[in-house]
């Protein structure tokens, strides 16, 4: 099953590959990874995709307390919560397409960020469903790059991960 | 990090190197294990300036690391280890993944090319932490000299507490030479490491429950009584309810091994009663043992009988890894037992009939004698030289060895009655460790006798510390058990592989008696068993001398029990089958 981690961990040098590398160490998936500096400049938050049994996704949850940079380790699936990824799309808009990314752009209520001669940037945000079905819907051939971030997740209400 | 224990007013500073050495004097290291070099050479400047501790010098860093390793294993104190960067940091690694699989406390200090130069491809320069990051418990670089206290401090609370393990301290050259006064905190206090030590009271009491009701009760402990000095608790519980016990490869004198309820060591090599006992028990209590590969062997084998599985660790990520299990209780395995043992006081338990007929079955198994083997050939075996050694040494040697067949022979016929005297590699399966295990141990018991049991494959992996032995005049006796092959590998080439054995034949041997007598040592060759006794007698009489005994044992002999690789607990061959 896909579960995904939040985990706060001091924000020092190698605490990044301290985390990647137990995951490949110990044959564990990733699916996405993401990490940036919190509040707490001290603290990094990251959010990491899985999938694995019950019985790994425990030992990974374990396996990442143990690291002695690893500050607190919460597994969303554990509770209700909201995951959100941000996407960037380049496109061909040259013609009719030009009035159509417009529209579907619109419809899944993304934004055009460039606009250039040949080509829109559009960003999109959601969960990973609602960027996969907004390219989906788009004429492959359209699509001239896409990028990103991997999912973040919060625990709804009262759900919070603090020091 | 907290209040600091020698503030120093105005400024008293010193070198980085000289901080280093402040740090160990503060944590009391009375050995260094380890080998100069460039990146060191401030380290090594200050060291020749202080009496505090003793350096040792090594032959090559890899038994620098494991004489610190045995160090550790044979006192609980944290080993140290000394390596400049580049090619000493990498022959460190062996030593330090060794430390790891079997988490002994230690510290490793290496040498590290100057800031300036890291990532240039600077001589002598690897990256230490990215190595090392797989197999130590934490690591750390330093890059600023008034950083080097506070990591230290840090490197050895984190080695010694919780699950102990190996730490790395990597330490730019230029770091050593800056200036910074010194000021060792009196604690440490990381919000991102607080290792767990009282175990769930009301899991004990489940787990205590669970024991007293047992029909056909099993206890099951490894290196964690020993790392966790918990033996005496551990005998204490055992003894109150009248319990079987076996111990891992790495719990062996967790239990007196003479005592009667003892049932000898589990696993791949363990006896035929102890195997036995822990598939068909109904209730098993698991204490600092980790449910191994070697140790349960298939697992789904292992579920085939239903049994509840109480489980005491100091790491959560060891319970239910391999098995799952029914009662986990996670804490400090001596505080646990302590608490396990005051409720067994309070119930004043009487063996019940259920109980005895589970010792009935339990000496039947042993009736077996899985042990026996045959000594009628006029060779000498080498089962009959460990029994031999056991006597002669009256079962209170420092007993280390190397990897393979004579490992598990001094497993299963060394009869360990105390902790902290079976020193070997256990979780990684290092050959080569032996001899400088034995160093380790005979800097921290210099008036012990220490035996180093080993093959002739495995002495060659590390025979240049006859050299750092002789240097220091180390009355170490080395036991080589010498049947010119790569025993352990002949053996499954005979099982598993129709005798075909490649490359398990050791031609080209040295003489070892003149190679020890080349170092200066007393070098002895052993052909006939009736002069077995007779020699470990006159070899362990020379208080003061480095005996190398050279036995040559039986070519054909073979390790049993044997569970082979894949088979369950109940699968074990026997010698009698064959």
């Amino acid at each position: 099953m896909r579960h995904i981690i939040s985990l706060l961990m001091e924000n020092e040098s190698g605490a990044l590959s301290r985390v990647a590398g137990l995951f490949s160490a110990r044959g564990y998936n990733i699916e996405s990874l993401t990490v940036a500096p919190t509040e707490d400049a001290t603290l990094s938050r990251m959010t990491i995709v899985t999938s694995g049994s019950e019985d790994v996704i425990e030992q990974i949850i374990k396996q990442l307390n143990k690291l002695v940079d690893v500050v607190k380790v919460l597994d969303l699936n554990d509770g209700k919560f909201i995951e959100r990824e941000l996407m960037l799309v380049k496109v061909k808009a040259t013609g009719a397409f030009r009035e159509e990314m417009k529209r579907m752009c619109d419809i899944f209520r993304g934004r055009i960020i460039d606009v250039a001669d040949g080509t829109f940037t559009i960003e999109l945000t959601g969960s990973g469903h609602k960027l996969d079905a907004f390219i989906d819907s788009l004429d492959k051939a359209a699509i001239l790059e896409t990028v990103r971030t991997g999912a973040s997740g919060i625990g709804r209400g009262d759900r919070i991960l603090k020091v | 990090m907290a209040e600091t224990s020698h503030p120093h007013q105005g400024s008293n500073q010193i070198t980085g190197a000289e901080i280093v050495i402040r740090c160990l004097e503060q944590e009391k290291v009375k050995f260094v294990f380890g080998y100069p070099g460039g990146a060191v050479l401030h380290i090594y400047d200050a060291i020749y300036k202080q009496d505090h501790f003793k350096h040792i010098l090594v032959r090559h860093e890899q038994a620098a690391v494991h004489a610190a390793d045995a160090y550790s294993r044979a006192t609980g104190e944290v080993g140290v280890a000394l390596v400049t960067s580049g090619p000493g940091a990498t022959n460190a690694i062996t030593g330090i993944a060794t430390a790891y699989m079997d988490s002994i406390p230690m510290v490793v200090i290496s040498g590290q090319v100057p800031v300036a130069a890291i990532g240039l491809d600077a001589f002598q320069e690897v990256d230490m932490v990215g190595v090392t990051r797989p197999c130590v418990k934490h690591n750390f670089l330093v890059k600023d000299v008034k950083d080097i206290a506070s990591t230290m401090k840090k490197a050895f609370h984190i080695a010694r507490t919780g699950r102990p393990g190996p730490v790395v301290v990597d330490i730019p050259k230029d770091i050593t030479a800056n200036l910074a006064e010194f000021a060792y905190p009196s604690t440490v206090e990381m919000r991102s490491y607080t290792p767990v030590t009282k175990g769930h009271s009301g899991q004990i009491k489940k787990a205590v429950k669970l024991l007293l009701e047992a029909e056909r009760p099993m206890v099951y402990t490894g290196g964690g009584v020993v790392l966790g000095n918990a033996a005496e608790l551990l005998i204490g519980l055992v003894q109150a309810l009248g319990l079987p016990v076996t111990n891992t490869l790495m719990g062996l004198g967790g239990y007196p091994s003479t005592d009667k309820q003892f049932l000898g060591m589990l696993g791949m090599h363990g006896t035929y009663e102890a195997n036995m006992a822990m598939h068909e028990c109904d209730v098993l209590l698991a204490v600092g043992a980790r449910f191994d590969d070697r140790v349960i062997g298939n697992p789904d084998h292992f579920y085939s009988k239903a049994r509840t599985i109480i489980h005491v660790d100091i790491d959560p990520s060891s319970i239910s890894k391999r098995v799952k299990v029914h009662v986990p209780i996670v804490g400090d395995v001596k505080s646990v037992l302590a608490e396990m043992n005051d409720l067994v006081l309070q119930e004043k338990p009487q063996q019940s009939p259920a109980l005895k007929a589970w010792w009935k079955q339990i000496d039947a198994w042993r009736g077996k004698k899985c042990l026996n083997y045959l000594n009628n050939n006029g060779l000498i075996k080498p089962q009959y030289v460990i029994e031999k050694l056991w006597e002669v040494t009256k079962g209170d040697a420092y007993v280390t060895s190397d990897v393979g067949q004579h490992q598990m022979w001094a497993a299963q016929y060394y009869k360990f009655d105390k902790p902290r005297r079976w020193i070997n590699s256990g979780g990684l399966g290092t050959m080569g460790v032996g001899l400088p295990y034995a160093m380790g141990c005979q800097f921290a018991n210099p008036d012990a006798q220490v035996a180093c049991i080993t093959g002739e494959g495995s002495i060659q992996m590390n025979i240049q510390e006859l050299s750092t032995c002789k240097q220091y005049h180390l009355p170490i006796k080395v036991i080589l058990l010498n049947n010119r092959y790569l025993g352990m590998v002949r053996q499954w080439q005979e099982f598993f592989y129709e005798n075909r054995y490649s490359e398990s034949y050791m031609e080209s041997l040295p003489d070892f008696v003149k190679l020890a007598e080349s170092y200066g040592h007393v070098g002895m060759k052993i052909e006939k068993p009736e002069d077995v006794e007779g020699a470990l007698t006159d070899a362990f009489a020379m208080k003061d001398r480095f005996v190398f005994m050279n036995f040559i044992t039986d070519q054909k002999e073979n390790v049993y029990p044997m569970i082979p690789n894949g088979k369950g607990l109940s699968e074990m061959i026997l010698a009698e089958d064959l």
